[in-house]
């Protein structure tokens, strides 16, 4: 065991590290090439035929059939919300929406939002302890009252991956839009949007080793569209407001390079992931992984280690040198843990612990052996301090403080 | 991740006092697995003297509850159990150097198992508990669900000045003004169902309300309640030593204000409630409540204990 402090990155579904190919490539349209793809003049035009280059490479990524089928926003939060709010303009008459429990909140927050003040009557369907959505209770939503079914396609906190494309094929008799939130699966999840019913779907670059600050919405051909941003005629009058032309060009090239990376994620990055989970869970009693294990992105662990909180493992993991994250309350600020592993019914001897590690193409063998051989340490020490827990197992006498 | 001091981080890392004491002669138990946080603090105490002279601590929670537990430890270790009586939640947090608002309940999960420690060893019954209540609305003066809905039915508030003016809550950074307007709007519809106000009185959201239809305000302010509550100040401090303090910390903050053009003046003490009076350039300035926040931290900082500084008009539409 070498007692160096490393540092090893394993948040990468927070965000990822800008690959520096990405970045080389940006670094010529800040000062060099600078000018408004708007423009007539030279300045714009080779801007121009750069950002073209980059919306085919983001189509190509998403197997999306026409390279207009691509809107760049800001990022997935902005997608997000011009895909709901178009699609509400556009139906008056439909005053309900489809989403789910566990969506991220620039979905949850807009639909509470939009129950609470514009009067909308939301489907928030329910998820099982698996974290599989209850397809029954969606199919129950379904109707002609819909104009938007909002369904993420793998969970940020889990990985677990919800059936989309089928869902989407589902709403279509209802003529209901669907929009998928894809943040976490663009780059992890081979797409073939030109073969499925799915309108609209959100994508963030900094998931997928581009730069923060650019997106795109994938916008189906023939899907009617009123935009968030009005403005300029930019992005066909779909999102107004001058290009960010180094972010869009960033994004481009990430694109590209996820697609020749798609199998090493879907081979060897998931090997890495289940050889951490297997390891961890072989050392530590009381540990278990949350989600839907046979049908998850490849990257993703969520593992519950019970009878102990997570912002005091991340402090630890982090002091050796470990980035990782948790659903736990006290991480967030809110009073109570992750809507996600509420809404599985995770026990709370567990939700408050659980602790996600998300690998990326980057990941090493030596990175994920480190980890394995520092965290078992970590929970010990933690469930030493524990008034739940009791040696090597959870305390007989069940632990009865005066009030709760 | 939060912005802990090196103190609390040591705390953690390193904690004093951690374990189990076999026989002790005082447990607290406090929290719950669910709340995310749960402690139990272990105390022996020498008969003759009533001194404490070791306390050990187990806890589940974050980072901050375990550097506050074992805070509290080496708070008690080597008092009496009297003395150990007068230690507050702000004394643990002062120990640590501070710690985020949203973490401050750490400090108070560590006062109420000190409590419940002292009780179990002397026999005393425990007074209710204190605990947080809901979440935390306003980050700023750490007013949570349960204090804004008390000051809102104890007032009949309904409006969002009101609110303000009654618990500070969204009176500094004004982020939380939305989740305060949900909040209060939802009170009031309650009161409306329970006929205590009408439904053109009551807040809604969306709904812009002349202010002249203000509800009628009662006498007692919440406030008032809270402070009372709150027992005196430092050990041994009368009301006249307490006020003379207040007296002189408000002279020494007055050359700051009149060199903007503004003034301070001390109008009344009411517990830990302490009223003030704003003049020149401060009255009706938009930062007077980032000034009032100053002049709180001020006092708080020579009496060494929570107090609130509340504008004198806030006070006169309490007695309106």
């Amino acid at each position: 065991m070498t007692t160096d402090i490393k540092s090893i990155y394993l948040d990468n579904n927070a965000t990822t590290r800008c690959d520096p190919r990405v970045v080389e490539e940006m670094l010529p349209f800040f000062s060099e090439q600078f000018g408004n793809p708007s423009s007539i003049h030279s300045f714009g035009s080779q801007v121009g035929a750069k950002v073209r280059e980059a919306r085919a490479q983001v189509a190509a990524l998403l197997g999306a059939e026409h390279d207009s089928e691509i809107v760049f926003t800001s990022g997935g939060t902005e997608s997000d919300n011009a895909a709901i709010l178009s699609a509400l303009d556009l139906a008056p008459e439909r005053r309900e929406i489809i989403t789910t429990a566990v969506e991220h909140p620039a979905i949850l927050s807009l639909c509470d939002y939009l129950k609470k003040h514009k009067d909308y009557t939301i489907h928030i369907i329910p998820v099982d302890k698996q974290g599989r959505l209850d397809v029954a209770a969606y199919k129950a939503a379904l109707s002609d009252r819909v104009a938007i079914a909002s369904i993420m396609y793998a969970n940020n906190e889990t990985g677990t991956l919800f059936p989309v494309e089928g869902l989407a094929e589902m709403a279509k008799p209802y003529g209901i839009l669907f929009h998928t939130d894809a943040v976490q699966a663009v780059g992890k999840v081979a797409l073939d949007l030109k073969n499925s019913d799915i309108d609209m779907l959100s994508l963030s670059g900094h998931k997928l080793h581009a730069p923060k600050g650019i997106g795109a919405l994938y916008l189906k051909r023939g899907t009617r569209f009123r935009p968030l941003i009005r403005g300029g005629h930019q992005e066909r009058e779909r999102r107004a407001g001058t290009e960010n032309t180094t972010g869009i060009i960033g994004l481009g090239k990430a694109c590209e390079l996820a697609l020749t990376y798609m199998e090493h994620e879907n081979t060897e990055v998931a090997r890495l992931r289940d050889k951490l989970e297997q390891g961890i869970i072989s050392q530590v009693s009381h540990a278990f992984v949350t989600g839907d294990v046979r049908n998850r992105l490849p990257n993703t662990t969520n593992i519950a280690f019970e009878y102990i909180e997570g912002e005091a493992i991340l402090l630890f993991l982090n002091r050796m040198g470990i980035a990782a994250s948790s659903g736990s309350a006290c991480t967030s600020g809110s009073l109570e843990p992750s809507h996600v592993l509420r809404a599985m019914q995770i026990p709370f001897t567990a939700a408050h612990s659980a602790t996600r590690f998300s690998l990326s193409r980057e990941t090493t063998e030596d990175e994920i052996d480190y980890v394995i051989s520092h965290v078992p340490a970590i929970i010990s020490r933690l469930r030493a301090l524990s008034p739940y827990w009791d040696g090597d197992k959870p305390r007989a006498d069940a632990f009865q403080p005066d009030y709760a | 991740m939060w912005n802990y001091t090196d103190k609390v981080k040591d705390y953690f890392f390193d904690p004093k006092n951690a374990g189990v004491i076999d026989n002790p002669d005082g447990v607290g138990e406090v929290g719950s697995i669910s709340c995310g946080d749960a402690l139990r603090l272990m105390i022996k105490v020498d008969p003759e003297t009533m001194v404490i002279t070791d306390a050990k601590f187990q806890t589940f929670g974050c980072g901050s509850a375990i550097a506050s537990s074992s805070a509290l430890t080496e708070l008690v270790i080597g008092k009496t159990i009297d003395e150990a009586k007068k230690i507050t939640n702000q004394d643990i947090a002062d120990f640590l150097g501070g710690l985020p608002p949203e973490k401050m309940h750490c400090s108070v999960m560590g006062h109420e198992a000190l409590l419940a420690a002292i009780a179990n060893y002397t026999g005393e019954e425990l007074a209710e508990d204190d605990h947080e209540e809901g979440a935390l609305l306003c980050k700023c003066f750490g007013i949570d669900e349960g204090m804004v809905e008390r000051a809102v039915r104890g007032n009949k508030l309904t409006s969002l000045e009101q609110l303000t003016a009654y618990t500070k809550a969204g009176g500094a950074c004004k982020t939380c003004h939305e989740k305060l307007e949900e909040k209060l709007a939802e009170v009031n519809a309650e009161m409306v169902t329970e006929g205590m106000l009408t439904s053109a009185e009551a807040f809604t959201l969306g709904g812009a309300k002349p202010v002249a239809k203000a509800a009628p305000l009662i006498q007692i302010s919440p406030l008032a309640a809270e402070a009372k509550k709150a027992q005196p100040v430092k050990p041994g401090m009368t009301n006249l030593q307490k006020i003379m303090i207040i007296q002189q910390a408000i002279e020494e903050l007055r050359p700051h204000l009149q060199a903007d053009g503004g003034d301070v003046e001390l109008v009344d003490v009411d517990g830990d409630s302490v009223f003030v009076h704003l003049k020149g350039a401060c009255s009706g300035c938009q930062m007077s409540s980032i000034t009032l926040q100053g002049v709180q931290g001020a006092l708080m900082e020579k009496l060494g204990r929570p107090v609130r500084v509340i504008p004198a008009d806030a006070r006169r539409l309490m007695d309106a």
